[in-house]
């Protein structure tokens, strides 16, 4: 039984680095969006591996190899009952969301064909509209986007039915936007393009941590996160694919751990998920993220999406006092973050200003500069929250921000 | 150190206020400056006669240290040969990277907070980079990065 409510303060205990001061002030993290801390579970899970257990996964037979494997392949059964993937072989090891969304568009390079497209959204991360602009530079395809209506934020579907007809081979978006906190509607977007006969890719890189995300509820086809923004460690991130899709593509890097033979001129490929993981993985990275899933799933990520989306939605409500601010996404049900831009300041005056008292915010583009350029902002702040902030953090955020308007305006 | 230091009034008044920022209509040289990281953008516009600068204006959205160094930089290269901007721009870049003031001028010495925080000596120095630029004949965009 999950608790039916988190003693969020306990929570907050778990992470060690939230105790301490910056500029003499106690440290107020809210840039999240970019990465989040790692409670003691994931920093113990570290330690073990590295004190006991560490070896090389796969290739020996000595007694750590056996452990460092099993350590890895568990995690990797985690992470797609994580998911709710069909099965462990539909989870593929990556660097994270960036390397999981390039494997894919590399992979797809053969089936691409000058005059196919690939169907994103004005909305996207850079990671999750780069690697397209690249797959469609050596294939000849184009790109279509999916506008984006405005401020609020949301997705404008009306002609999604169109944009998804032809040669369209991909429909990749974002679940949660980390410019905006829009929540786009995944299963509907999914199903949508299924409907049409084409694949879909969700960059679940600020939800994975913060929603419930089923991937055969959903219906996408890939779906790719990172370990770090969801308390877990830097450098391992996972592609979920189904299963007869990551059989029939060829591979993305080439080297040990992914050949079942090798010959001087030519090899064959091992089976998935090993296919695409070439070379030695993240295998600490892979046992802290299943640390971290644990850990998230011991508090449940419906109370964790209702307490970061709670705190999201009180700063957006509060910051709206502050004169003539700009806040973008939608008024109502949003993802766990909150982003502005003052008329009197730009972000990173705020975010200098806000680290002066002891706040961390982000300011910027946030890697999606399309997104803003079409909005006719050239910077924001973000605040972006987790499972440790609390109501008190928010009061410091408006307070810092008003005080910040103030001295660049006032 | 207290914010006041990096944010000095002379400061926080040019960021509100910018002087010369305008398209110049008679400019011969133009420069655009950009820090991808941050997305700030800068073009100065420049009116060179011989080897002096007659006139000289700036455009652009960024940072209050970015803007204001390029406001406080139109004052004083208006009128400057090429390389008596050198030599302001060279004792700018001390200001910046090591917190030399200079009692002679206060406007630029209004900068020194700056060099206690590195990542906003890109900010500061960007208008100077893509002045230069335009004053050398240079056609690429400066760039911080």
């Amino acid at each position: 039984m999950k608790p039916s409510a988190p003693d969020w303060a306990a929570l907050r205990a778990d992470f060690p680095i939230l105790e301490q001061t910056v500029h003499g002030r106690p440290l107020v993290y809210l840039d999240n969006g970019a990465t989040t801390q790692k409670p003691r579970a994931v920093i113990a899970a570290l330690t073990r591996y590295y004190e006991q257990d560490n070896a090389n996964v796969h290739r020996a037979i000595h007694e750590l190899s056996y452990r460092a494997t099993t350590g890895y392949e568990a995690a990797r059964a985690r992470a797609a009952a994580f998911l709710h993937a069909a099965a462990p072989e539909e989870i593929v090891f990556t660097r994270g969301t960036t390397e999981s969304i390039n494997l894919v568009a590399y992979a797809l390079t053969p089936r691409v064909r000058t005059g196919d497209a690939i169907l994103v959204t004005e909305m996207e991360h850079h990671s999750n509209l780069v690697p397209w602009q690249l797959l469609a530079a050596r294939t000849g395809a184009q790109l279509r986007f999916v506008p984006v209506t405005g401020d609020d934020g949301a997705l404008d579907l009306a002609r999604l039915d169109e944009l998804l007809a032809g040669p369209v081979r991909l429909f990749a978006f974002t679940h949660v936007s980390n410019t905006l906190g829009t929540i786009n509607p995944v299963a509907e977007l999914c199903a949508r393009a299924r409907k049409r006969g084409v694949l879909t890719l969700v960059d679940a890189a600020q939800s994975a941590g913060h929603l419930p995300v089923d991937v055969q509820a959903l219906g996408c086809d890939f779906l790719a996160f990172s370990g770090h923004k969801m308390a877990g460690p830097t450098g391992i991130g996972v592609l979920y694919g189904r299963r007869e899709l990551l059989e029939a593509l060829d591979p993305f890097q080439g080297g040990g751990e992914m050949i079942a033979t090798v010959q001087f001129d030519h090899s064959s490929w091992n089976k998935v998920p090993h296919k695409f993981e070439a070379g030695t993985p993240d295998i600490a990275g892979a046992i802290g993220l299943h640390a971290a899933m644990d850990y998230l799933d011991a508090i449940g990520r419906p109370a964790i999406a209702a307490h970061d989306s709670a705190l999201a939605r009180d700063a957006y409500r509060r910051l709206q006092a502050v004169p003539g601010i700009r806040l973008l996404g939608p008024a109502g049900e949003r993802g766990g973050l909150v982003s502005f831009a003052l008329p009197s300041a730009h972000a990173h005056d705020v975010v200098t200003f806000a680290d002066r008292e002891g706040v961390a915010l982000r300011g910027g583009h946030h890697c999606t500069q399309p997104l803003l350029r079409k909005l006719g902002v050239p910077a924001t702040t973000r605040a972006s929250f987790y499972l440790y902030n609390t109501p008190a953090e928010v009061d410091r955020l408006v307070a810092v921000i008003q005080a910040a308007a103030k001295f660049f305006g006032g | 150190m207290d914010l006041t230091e990096l944010y000095q009034t002379v400061i926080l008044e040019h960021n509100k206020r910018p002087r010369n920022f305008a398209v110049l209509p008679t400019a011969n040289r133009v420069a655009a400056g950009n820090n991808p990281v941050c997305g700030d953008e800068i073009s100065v516009y420049l009116r060179v006669e011989g080897d002096r600068i007659a006139d000289i204006s700036f455009q652009g959205a960024g940072c209050a240290i970015s803007q204001a160094a390029a406001s406080v930089m139109t004052l004083r290269l208006k009128g400057k040969t090429v390389a008596e901007a050198e030599a302001i721009f060279a004792r700018f870049h001390e200001i910046v990277t090591e917190g030399k003031t200079d009692e002679e001028d206060l406007d630029l010495s209004a900068f020194a907070g700056v060099h206690q925080y590195p990542a906003r000596i890109k900010c500061a120095t960007l208008g100077w980079h893509a002045a230069l630029n335009a004053l050398h004949g240079e056609t690429a965009p400066a760039t911080t990065e």
